[in-house]
């Protein structure tokens, strides 16, 4: 923030020379410095406080209220949150698949992700072959990955379970089977990878090739050079990683919603009321209990309570990525 | 090649022969790796194409390969109800959203990027914040305005409309490129008597064209993505589904089998992978923009 570059500061340093007059003008200029900021800032003010300000007071007040959609609400004090917390039996369960999710799946991305990130760093002809093949599921539009995932893993007709059993290894039944329906998302979410991949690449090109060198001069093993120069190099991002893999977990919506639907045949169009976290409740998440509190149960009262809670959470770990400057995400200048 | 050049040198040859071995090994270890990783990444999309061309009876069965190839599959799921339909809401909500979104951030982002204003830092702060916020927080208001107060429920309206106003991804994405412009080309134009605007027009957006266009990738295949959106407001209606929703409906709505599946999930695949051929470069710098550094 040095200053000298702020044309507005510039004039006021000078107050001195200036007239009257100029002072007017000067008035008049920091007057239209301000209207023009407005007006370049006017479209995400708007933005900002229809979908983000009004909406979240809103959300605040529902969650005191009664309401269906229906009967004009009421005020009920601390009564959804109360239920919410205590007596919503899925509550808890999605809280739980959230911390799972946030262990297992996060941590699985990060590491594979970092693998892959190395392994095309040390390949020196045919990488960009190799970049655009491990990128490209990243890019398949999830609704369209999960329905092929529930395709490749399920135990009728799947290629991979047929793999499985003709190398005599027991195949699971992956998306209904509540105790295999997270590992398969989670598959699914390090087939999807490659955006990680690309900003451990990025990373791991910047770490300075003379400490490689001189650790090589010394003897330092592949294992010493990758945990005394790699990781403290690359640190700031595989923390970046890991926060925003937590965030990304907390709401995460569409592939356990669509997977569990398409693996239980309950479709849109078939009829019967589909359940969030099919197979036991073990793919819900919190954004699929907002969505069913809400829009199959027109409880909109305790879907906004839930819809706070994740909100906590998500602000929570937003504000651990902001308030390490210096390499997780640029706020300064 | 080892053998060639080693009696010439006899004197290295023997430290040679064991570097240029260990750089074979090497060389091995790191290609079986990523050939292995090219696998476990490219196999499922050849599963599914193989799937998708198969006859109905056969995609029944346990069998990898078609035994005769259907492609006249692809053209069964244009036939089926709806999917043109969906396909030209997508376009629709991708196309216009994308165009609307870039229109509306690029001010925002430059005002972000070179204007000294007080509360830029928390303007900032908020954009951020926005960016992190999951859509399903504030849903039920936003819904009940779109649904009970503008009566557009069933249509995709509400997705598109918003979009008019700045996308909090989009102006931190493009703030961060615009932060690369160097200072003096905009000061210049100042100096020169250019007002805002038009330095922001003729000066900076020439020069943020890649940037740019990395937004505009990202803005079409969000849309083009999202799922929860037309779930919320155009569920009721299936004519104003998109591709991304009305697929999954596709298996059990229209009662048909794996093979016809595979071939639809194939067709709401390809636009995107297709697009990334052609633009690559402005992708993979996007993703590591908003990565990595301020």
């Amino acid at each position: 923030m040095s200053t000298d570059t702020l044309p507005a500061r510039k004039e006021a340093a000078a107050p001195a020379a200036s007239s009257p007059g100029g002072r007017n003008t000067l008035r008049h200029k920091r007057r239209r410095n301000a209207l023009r900021t407005l007006a370049f800032m006017s479209p995400w003010l708007i933005g900002f406080g229809f979908s983000f300000g009004y909406p979240l007071v809103s959300t605040l007040y529902f969650s005191f209220m009664r309401y269906d959609g229906l009967n004009p609400p009421t005020w009920r004090g601390m009564e959804n949150w109360s239920y919410v917390f205590t007596d919503l039996p899925k509550f808890w369960p999605a809280m739980q698949n959230t911390l799972w999710l946030a262990v297992v799946m996060v941590s699985c991305r990060v590491v594979f992700g970092l693998g892959i990130g190395m392994l095309i760093t040390k390949i020196k002809n045919g990488a960009g072959v190799y970049r655009t093949l491990f990128y490209l599921p990243y890019l398949a539009p999830p609704v369209a990955a999960t329905l092929a995932f529930v395709f490749l893993l399920n135990p009728g007709t799947g290629p991979v379970n047929s793999l499985l059993e003709a190398v005599g290894i027991p195949a699971p039944s992956w998306f209904n089977d509540a105790d295999w329906s997270k590992p398969a998302l989670t598959v699914l979410a390090v087939w999807g990878v490659g955006d990680l991949m690309v900003i451990f690449m990025a990373a791991l090109l910047d770490v300075p090739k003379e400490q490689y060198e001189a650790a090589e001069l010394d003897g330092a093993s592949p294992w010493q050079r990758f945990r005394f120069i790699t990781l403290p190099n690359i640190s700031p991002i595989v923390l970046f990683a890991v926060v925003t893999g937590i965030i990304g977990a907390m709401q995460y919506y569409t592939q356990p919603i669509v997977a569990s639907k398409v693996a239980s045949g309950v479709m849109g169009g078939s009829g019967a009321t589909f359940v969030p976290g099919y197979p036991d409740d073990s793919t819900l998440t919190l954004p699929q209990l907002v969505y069913s509190l809400g829009f199959s149960q027109f409880n909109y009262g305790a879907a906004c309570v839930v819809a706070l809670v994740l909100f906590a959470f998500s602000m929570a770990f937003t504000a651990l990525l902001m308030r390490r400057r210096g390499g997780l995400i640029g706020t300064g200048d | 090649m080892t053998t060639a050049t080693a009696p010439a040198r006899p004197e290295t040859s023997p430290a040679l022969r064991q570097a240029r071995r260990k750089a074979l090994l090497h060389w091995i270890a790191v290609h079986s790796l990523g050939i292995a990783a090219a696998l476990f990444f490219v196999l499922p999309f050849v599963f599914v194409l193989l799937t998708s061309l198969m006859s109905d009876n056969q995609a029944l069965t346990r069998d990898l390969t078609p035994n005769s190839w259907h492609w006249d599959n692809y053209l069964k799921v244009f036939d089926t109800p709806g999917f043109l339909t969906w396909w030209k809401n997508s376009l629709l909500y991708a196309g216009l959203g994308t165009v609307l979104v870039v229109v509306s951030s690029i001010p925002v982002a430059y005002a972000l990027a070179k204007f000294r204003f007080r509360g830029r830092h928390l303007s900032l702060l908020l954009v951020i914040s926005m960016m992190m916020l999951p859509p399903q927080v504030v849903i039920i208001p936003m819904y009940l305005f779109w649904a009970k107060q503008m009566d557009l429920s069933g249509t995709l309206w509400p997705l598109i409309i918003p979009m008019a106003f700045g996308d909090a991804f989009a102006i931190f994405l493009l703030r961060q490129f615009l932060l690369t412009i160097p200072d003096e080309y905009v000061e210049a134009a100042r100096i020169d008597g250019c007002g805002e605007f038009r330095t922001l027009i003729r000066i900076v957006l020439p020069m943020a064209k890649p940037g740019i266009a990395a937004v505009a990738l990202f803005q079409f295949f969000y849309s083009w993505n999202d799922y929860f959106g037309p779930q919320i407001y155009a569920s009721e209606n299936p004519g104003a589904w998109t591709l991304s929703y009305g697929l999954e409906s596709f298996k059990g709505a229209h009662h048909t089998d794996w093979n016809l599946t595979m071939a639809a999930t194939v067709l709401v695949m390809a636009p995107v992978i297709l697009v990334f051929f052609f633009a690559q470069k402005a992708f993979v710098e996007g993703v590591t923009l908003t990565g990595v550094k301020g």
